[in-house]
């Protein structure tokens, strides 16, 4: 038990930025994955043979192997970043990415067809539908998924330990390295951190839900 | 592996016949000639039982190249190794009379304490802790920590140099430590040392820092791609021979071997034939501490 109290700055240091990996990658997920999904539904024949290759190759690849690719392929080919952290941002936002992409789909598809041939009748174009009828229900209906995807997230956030950052996980290995005596503790102390942000996220997930839910 | 077999070839032409300890470079692996006279040791020694028994088990690392590695041929190769036989030439055993077996770092004391091996030539750091369970000739080398770095990087030779540069270590090991925490050195935690080796290709870190026998392993494997940034060492880990708890006078007697080694350049021949391919400068044999 002392393990943790005497390791509380790393686990604090290894929080935050996990934390800021989860923020920053979930952002850019959110936004890369309902582009996607637009580029799904569109009536684009090219763009939707590239969303449902990439969402297909994104979401059936190991993490790991893309953490791999990103963090030790790329800079092989030249696209070199000065840290880590950008390496693990870049997989862990393309992966989750196509689970959103996937997740809004299945939104826009709860949208009864009426709404958008309605809209589409009164003249609006394929970008105003999508933008002002068909996604604003659809995001709606799928803030369950999408909160369960962001707490995948942060928990897949953890294989960047392996890849350089020094994130929760990275100090849990650290520490247990150096206190080989309680590492039962450290993981546990390890998983309360985890916790910190994932139970308020699922506790947020209820609150917007009852919020914005529409009856159909 | 060819290149390999080459600088055995022409090491071997340069170190001549008339060598303790000549090498043959049959399969890529060495091996001593043993000496033709048979020693005689007073009754009851350790000494005694081995050189009557006509064998020795000797534990080593079949996994630290240059130093105890186990190739395809299946004969350990290495600084260690050398030491083994050269010890065992000295108990009139030759080299196939040595039964080789692997000591991982978690095993070492375990069977020096029940028998299963006679002594253990394995990278084996000399510490207070280790004494309680066994004994330890020599140290017969010091290791220290260590950088590793590009091939092309003249830029750092001391670890003063890597002060606010980014150098990966094993995520909360003492070589990270001390990086750290001396040198001010920004570390790039990773989960073993391989790991380091692509952040380093791709430059992502200026070096990757431990103990110098582990790095000079990757110089053996990649002497294109990497180099050590120095034959200095920054910390010291002394390497002894471990052997069976206050068997005084078997640990006196390979002390003796050991500067008898040093005297007639057995120890360097050893290492110049293994170590010595990646790291030049031929260490002296630490001051053997007799206690």
């Amino acid at each position: 038990m002392d393990a943790i109290f005497e390791s509380l700055p790393q686990y604090w240091d290894g929080f935050l930025r996990t934390l800021f990996l989860a923020v920053v990658s979930g952002v850019i997920a959110l936004l890369l994955g309902t582009l996607l999904a637009a580029m799904r539904v569109s009536p684009v024949a090219a763009l939707r043979g590239f969303s449902t290759f990439y969402v297909e190759v994104a979401r059936n690849t190991p993490l790991t192997i893309i953490f791999f690719f990103s963090a030790i392929v790329l800079p092989r080919l030249g696209v070199k970043f000065e840290q880590f952290e950008v390496a693990a941002i870049i997989a862990l936002s393309s992966y989750t990415a196509a689970f959103v992409a996937e997740a809004v789909r299945s939104g826009v598809n709860s949208v009864p067809v009426g709404q958008a041939e309605a809209a589409r009748s009164v003249g609006m174009t394929f970008t105003q539908v999508l933008g002002f009828i068909v996604l604003p229900q659809a995001l709606r209906t799928v803030v369950p998924p999408l909160i369960n995807i962001m707490i995948a997230l942060v928990k897949n956030s953890s294989v960047a330990g392996a890849f350089f950052v020094l994130e929760l996980f990275g100090y849990g290995l650290q520490l247990s390295n150096s206190r080989g005596d309680a590492v039962m503790w450290i993981l546990i102390g390890v998983a309360f951190f985890y916790l910190l942000i994932t139970v308020p996220l699922g506790l947020l997930a209820h609150f917007v839900e009852r919020k914005v839910a529409i009856a159909r | 592996m060819k290149a390999f077999i080459t600088r055995r070839k022409s090491l071997l032409v340069a170190a001549g016949a008339a060598l303790a300890l000549s090498l043959s470079a049959c399969g890529g692996g060495t091996t001593t000639t043993p000496p033709v006279n048979t020693p005689t040791f007073a009754s009851g020694t350790t000494m005694e039982k081995l050189s009557k028994a006509g064998k020795i088990t000797i534990g080593t690392k079949f996994d630290q190249p240059l130093f105890g590695q186990k190739g395809l041929d299946g004969k350990p190769v290495g600084f260690d190794v050398e030491i083994g036989k050269a010890i065992a030439a000295k108990l009139g055993l030759s080299a196939d009379k040595i039964e080789w077996v692997e000591t991982v770092s978690a095993n070492r004391e375990p069977f020096i304490e029940q028998g299963r091996v006679d002594i253990v030539v394995a990278t084996y750091t000399i510490n207070d802790a280790r004494k309680q369970k066994v004994s330890f000739a020599g140290p017969y080398y010091e290791a220290g920590q260590a950088l590793l770095v590009n091939k092309d990087d003249s830029s750092i030779t001391k670890p003063e140099d890597v002060k606010g540069k980014k150098v990966c270590s094993v995520t909360g090991s003492t070589p990270a430590k001390t990086i750290v925490e001396k040198y001010q050195a920004e570390l790039v935690p990773a989960a073993n040392y391989t790991a380091c080796l692509e952040p380093l290709r791709n430059k992502q870190v200026v070096a990757v820092t431990t103990d110098n026998v582990i790095l000079a392993g990757y110089v053996d494997k990649e002497p294109d791609a990497f180099k050590l940034a120095s034959d200095q060492t920054f910390t010291k880990e002394p390497y002894g021979i471990g052997l069976k708890k206050e068997d005084t006078v078997f640990r006196n007697w390979i002390n003796d071997q050991l500067e008898a080694f040093a005297k007639d350049d057995t120890y360097k021949k050893a290492w110049e034939a293994t170590a010595g391919k990646v790291i030049k400068t031929v260490p002296a044999l630490p001051t053997i501490v007799r206690y």
